[in-house]
């Protein structure tokens, strides 16, 4: 039970795009057209669920006996990093149609900082090794449902006349701003 | 060598990666629901990236080509850690309130961008230099995005009330949504006057 509070707290309570600002850029970045936002959204939840299961492992069967925890930003997006590169080479041998589904995303989530927020967070809270994992479906599907809800309002924007000075950024910010209203109607649903 | 007020004004306005290259948006929206956060993230970037500049250039010779991007990763988180040891030290209460956005430096796509584009294929001096104009250019954004949220949504400009206590105050806006309106606002109003400029 406890565990599937967590999962639901992080797909709408503390949903990391609209009320943690973690991964904005891929979100604002990659959300014109709802078919690349899924793809998006798809390997981001590959990649955190993973990442989570390999920064708990390394932190707590590696850095916590050497007592060299201070390292673990260094250590965390090397594994990151290096997870990212794995799948890739993984996903081109084992199954080329999602590699060639994911495209583009698959390097560019090294840098999504929904990545790394969560494996941090899971350390700071000291998570146990299933709750890490909880926690980062949870997050990953928050984020991957708020990408293609914005994407889908974003292509019916397109076809529309907006005014002229907020033509492509700040309406696609007043939208997230919007969206994130309505996220807020979820807080303290679920108290952890 | 070009010019260093020339680079310095090259972040600050004409690239400067809040407004016109709109990257690094997480801590931009994140923290910036008072000023002196505002402030506090930006200088705290700055001196990541002006000395993550600084050893890429460096150190540029000596990168093989092919494992640049880990070899810039672990010169840049290497700063942040040591920037984060600092303001625990230092300044406690500033790290509180930027919490998990400061380890997050890392990932701050400028520090990558200004690795990648700028000093690895610049001297270290230019290299500073360029550290400290986008650093500049990003704390002003913040500050200024800051600024405005503080005053609509808690009535105060740096901690100082400033609005008398019967004004309304527009709680909205130092939440998470208001981030997203204080900067689209903004940057249409930038756009508005580039396009009446170029009209």
């Amino acid at each position: 039970m406890y565990l599937i509070l967590l999962l639901l707290a992080g797909i709408f309570v503390n949903n990391y795009v609209l009320s943690q600002f973690l991964g904005i850029c891929p979100f604002l970045g990659v959300s014109k057209k709802v078919d690349t936002a899924a793809g998006m959204g798809v390997a981001v939840i590959f990649v955190i669920v993973l990442a989570c299961a390999a920064s708990w492992l390394v932190y707590n069967l590696i850095l916590v006996p050497l007592q060299i925890e201070y390292l673990y930003n260094i250590a965390f997006i090397l594994v990151i990093a290096s997870l990212v590169q794995f799948v890739e080479m993984f996903l081109k041998k084992s199954a080329p149609a999602l590699y060639q589904a994911l495209g583009v995303f698959l390097p560019l989530i090294t840098t999504n900082c929904a990545v790394l927020g969560v494996a941090v967070l899971n350390m700071q809270r000291e998570y146990s090794f299933i709750e890490s994992i909880f926690n980062g479906i949870g997050g990953a599907a928050g984020f991957a449902l708020a990408i293609v809800l914005f994407a889908g309002i974003r292509e019916r924007i397109a076809d529309n006349d907006t005014p002229k000075a907020f033509d492509g950024y700040p309406m696609a910010l007043v939208t997230a701003g919007l969206m994130s209203i309505a996220f807020l109607g979820f807080s303290g649903l679920i108290k952890l | 060598m070009a010019n260093p007020i020339k680079i310095i004004k090259n972040g600050i306005i004409d690239e400067n990666p809040t407004f016109v290259q709109v990257i690094g948006m997480c801590p931009t929206l994140a923290v910036t629901s008072s000023a002196i956060n505002g402030i506090g993230m930006g200088l705290s970037t700055m001196a990541v990236l002006v000395f993550a500049n600084l050893f890429v250039s460096l150190l540029r010779k000596a990168i093989p080509d092919t494992v640049r991007i880990p070899c810039f990763i672990v010169v840049i988180a290497s700063f942040t850690t040591i920037v984060e040891f600092l303001l625990k030290a230092y300044l406690p209460a500033l790290n509180a309130s930027l919490g998990l956005y400061i380890p997050l430096i890392v990932v701050n796509c400028i520090l990558l961008a200004r690795a990648e584009s700028f000093a690895s294929k610049n001297g270290p001096v230019a290299s500073i230099f360029d550290g400290i104009g986008m650093g500049l250019g990003f704390t002003i954004a913040l500050t200024v995005i800051g600024l405005i949220r503080e005053f609509i949504g808690a009535g105060t400009l740096f901690d100082m009330t400033v609005l008398p206590e019967a004004f309304p105050r527009t709680l909205l806006f130092v939440m998470a949504p208001g981030a997203f309106f204080t900067l689209a606002c903004l940057m249409a109003l930038l756009n508005y006057f580039k396009n009446k400029k170029n009209a």
